[in-house]
């Protein structure tokens, strides 16, 4: 034990770089955020007027903070656009998330039940995905999908339809690549709390008595929660947040968040409001943000 | 008995086997169209290489290539050096003041929607005025993928046998010492699959590269999104499959590192 004494002392200067990094850029942004999200908008280069300037002194400072506005968060509440979008991200998040555990479940489960040198392939071909270009697999369902895609002339020549379906600029396009592209990141913590588990666990309940799906049901379901759980907050925070796949796969009529704080800032250049809308979109992941931390944590340090 | 429980029913295949299915057809489906003749994406007209031809003239296209593959290569570098130092500290510091919020901001980002991490990144730099190009992309990939390169060196400091190290440390290494000729050479390939993950996040990323980067240094992905805005064109079937080709490379290179890792009699680190 003496050696890990002697050697955590040294492991802990180890933090005081990334430790520095993470606080200015990842931490102290947030400030901005906060910041600018309370100032007015302005047509100008930043396009907000500055809240304060420290150099101007303790005065001006005072004369600031009665200067702050809620104006942007007043907007956000009471303006259907903003509160549309966020409830358009909300259940987008949450439906895909359900739409994903259904499906990634079942894949998972099959992985775990492979002979041991199976899995490891397996899960190298769920892992490759995730290495390959969110954007370029997005494209390539835009190349299936369209007017005269794949997916239109394969449905035709089946005399499925007798003329071309729209799929792109829909919801269901939508769900399609949200589907698509996060189903590793529900694949992946099902898989590793499935394929810890012990065999003898089913072995036991199928001797006393206990019907395959009895057993699923009241074994291996419950053992494998800390995966779900995992899994499900892995896809739903960020795709709360997702602007890349609703921008190129829905249609245009209605927004989700992250479209909109895009819209904002690039299109409107009314940084105040984008700012606000950022801050709001992180109250609402807070609760599941931390959660995920925790679990993260756990899992990490357990090892 | 029927069925025993652990076995792999057909149930299993078919799940396994459609799963995989859905994730890799389009990206064959999208490789294939790459090499089609006709202009009409649809139309089949033969293999031909000319929409590559097409690629290697677009000149705002190259210089976007060459934009991204200089960012991801330096982030990816300083992202793993911070990422396997913040790895380090985390599964051997015990616990130390302010490992809580340590540990926070290293998974947050993992998690956390890249529309905000963009626009938060972007006020910062806009405040300290710094002139917005290559480093704020830099810096701003950074941030995001060293804590994917600390998840993973993380994991495999967490499975490697700690006795090496206690056993380097009672034969009167010192700790630098026994970190750097024996821990280090351990955790390796977990910190060589770290980079190539920072690497191929970094060329993937739209959202934070279009917040972060100034006028004039797009980066690969902010050009492709600007052509996909406009519709389907062979040429982009063409650079997406060449990203597609490197990407590949690079779990190649990978995998051969994590089967290094486990020729050392070590189980493979996740990612």
């Amino acid at each position: 034990m003496s050696g890990r004494s002697i050697f955590t002392r040294p492991a802990r200067f180890a933090a005081i770089a990334p430790y520095l990094w993470m606080a200015l850029f990842f931490l102290v942004p947030f400030l901005f955020v906060l910041k600018i999200s309370l100032s007015q908008t302005a047509i100008a280069q930043p396009p907000y007027t500055p809240v304060f300037d420290v150099a101007e002194g303790w005065e001006a400072i005072k004369s600031a903070f009665a200067a702050l506005s809620l104006d942007n968060f007043h907007l956000l509440v009471t303006d259907d656009l903003y509160v549309l979008s966020y409830l358009r991200s909300l259940m987008v998040a949450a439906v895909s998330t359900a739409i994903l555990l259904a499906i990634g479940y079942p894949v998972a489960y099959g992985m775990a039940r492979l002979p041991p040198r199976w899995q490891a392939i397996a899960m190298m071909l769920v892992i490759v995905p995730f290495w390959t270009s969110f954007l370029i697999r997005i494209y390539a369902w835009i190349n299936i999908l369209q007017h005269d895609g794949l997916l239109n002339e394969v449905l035709l020549a089946l005399h499925l339809v007798s003329s071309p379906v729209v799929w792109l600029s829909t919801d269901s396009a939508m769900y399609l690549g949200i589907v698509y592209s996060y189903l590793p990141f529900m694949i992946l913590p099902l898989y590793a709390t499935l394929s810890k588990m012990d065999p003898a666990l089913l072995e036991a309940a199928s001797d006393l008595g206990a019907s395959p799906l009895a057993a699923f049901w009241r074994v291996t379901f419950p053992l494998s929660l800390p995966g779900i759980g995992a899994g499900a907050l892995l896809c739903f925070i960020p795709i709360v947040g997702e602007f890349v796949i609703p921008d190129l796969l829905a249609g245009s009529d209605a927004l989700m968040i992250g479209q909109t704080l895009w819209l904002e800032f690039f299109t409107n250049k009314d940084w105040p409001v984008a700012s606000a809308t950022a801050v709001v979109l992180l109250l609402l992941l807070l609760a599941p943000l931390l959660l995920y931390e925790r679990l993260q944590r756990r899992q990490l340090e357990q090892a | 008995m029927a069925s025993r429980p652990n076995k792999l029913s057909s149930f299993n295949i078919a799940a396994l086997a459609l799963g995989l299915a859905f994730l890799y057809l389009p990206i064959v489906i999208l490789i294939i169209y790459s090499f089609n003749a006709s202009r009409l994406v649809t139309v089949w007209g033969g293999w031909s290489l000319q929409w590559y031809g097409e690629f290697f003239h677009d000149e705002a296209m190259i210089d976007a290539a060459w934009m991204s593959l200089r960012v991801g290569a330096t982030s990816a570098t300083l992202a793993t050096i911070l990422g396997t130092l913040a790895a380090v500290a985390l599964a051997r510091g015990a616990g130390f003041r302010g490992r809580t919020l340590f540990s926070g901001m290293l998974y947050a980002p993992l998690v956390m929607p890249e529309v905000i991490t963009g626009l938060s990144l972007l006020l910062l730099f806009v405040a300290i005025d710094a002139e917005r190009g290559f480093w704020t992309v830099v810096i701003a990939h950074t941030t995001l993928t060293m804590c994917f390169v600390s998840v993973v060196v993380q994991a495999r400091l967490g499975a490697l046998d700690r006795s090496l190290e206690e056993a380097a440390m009672d034969l009167g290494c010192g700790p630098a010492r026994a970190f750097l000729s024996v821990t280090l050479p351990l955790i390796l390939p977990s910190v060589a699959a770290g980079w190539m993950l920072a690497f191929t996040l970094s060329l993937d990323d739209l959202v934070i590269a279009s917040f972060t980067t100034g006028p004039g240094s797009a980066t690969l992905p902010i050009r492709i999104y600007s052509e996909v805005r406009l519709g389907v064109k062979p040429e982009i079937n063409a650079i997406c499959t060449l990203v597609v080709a490197l990407i590949a490379l690079v779990i190649v290179a990978a995998s051969l590192a994590s089967k290094m890792s486990d020729a050392r009699g070590k189980s493979a680190a996740p990612l």
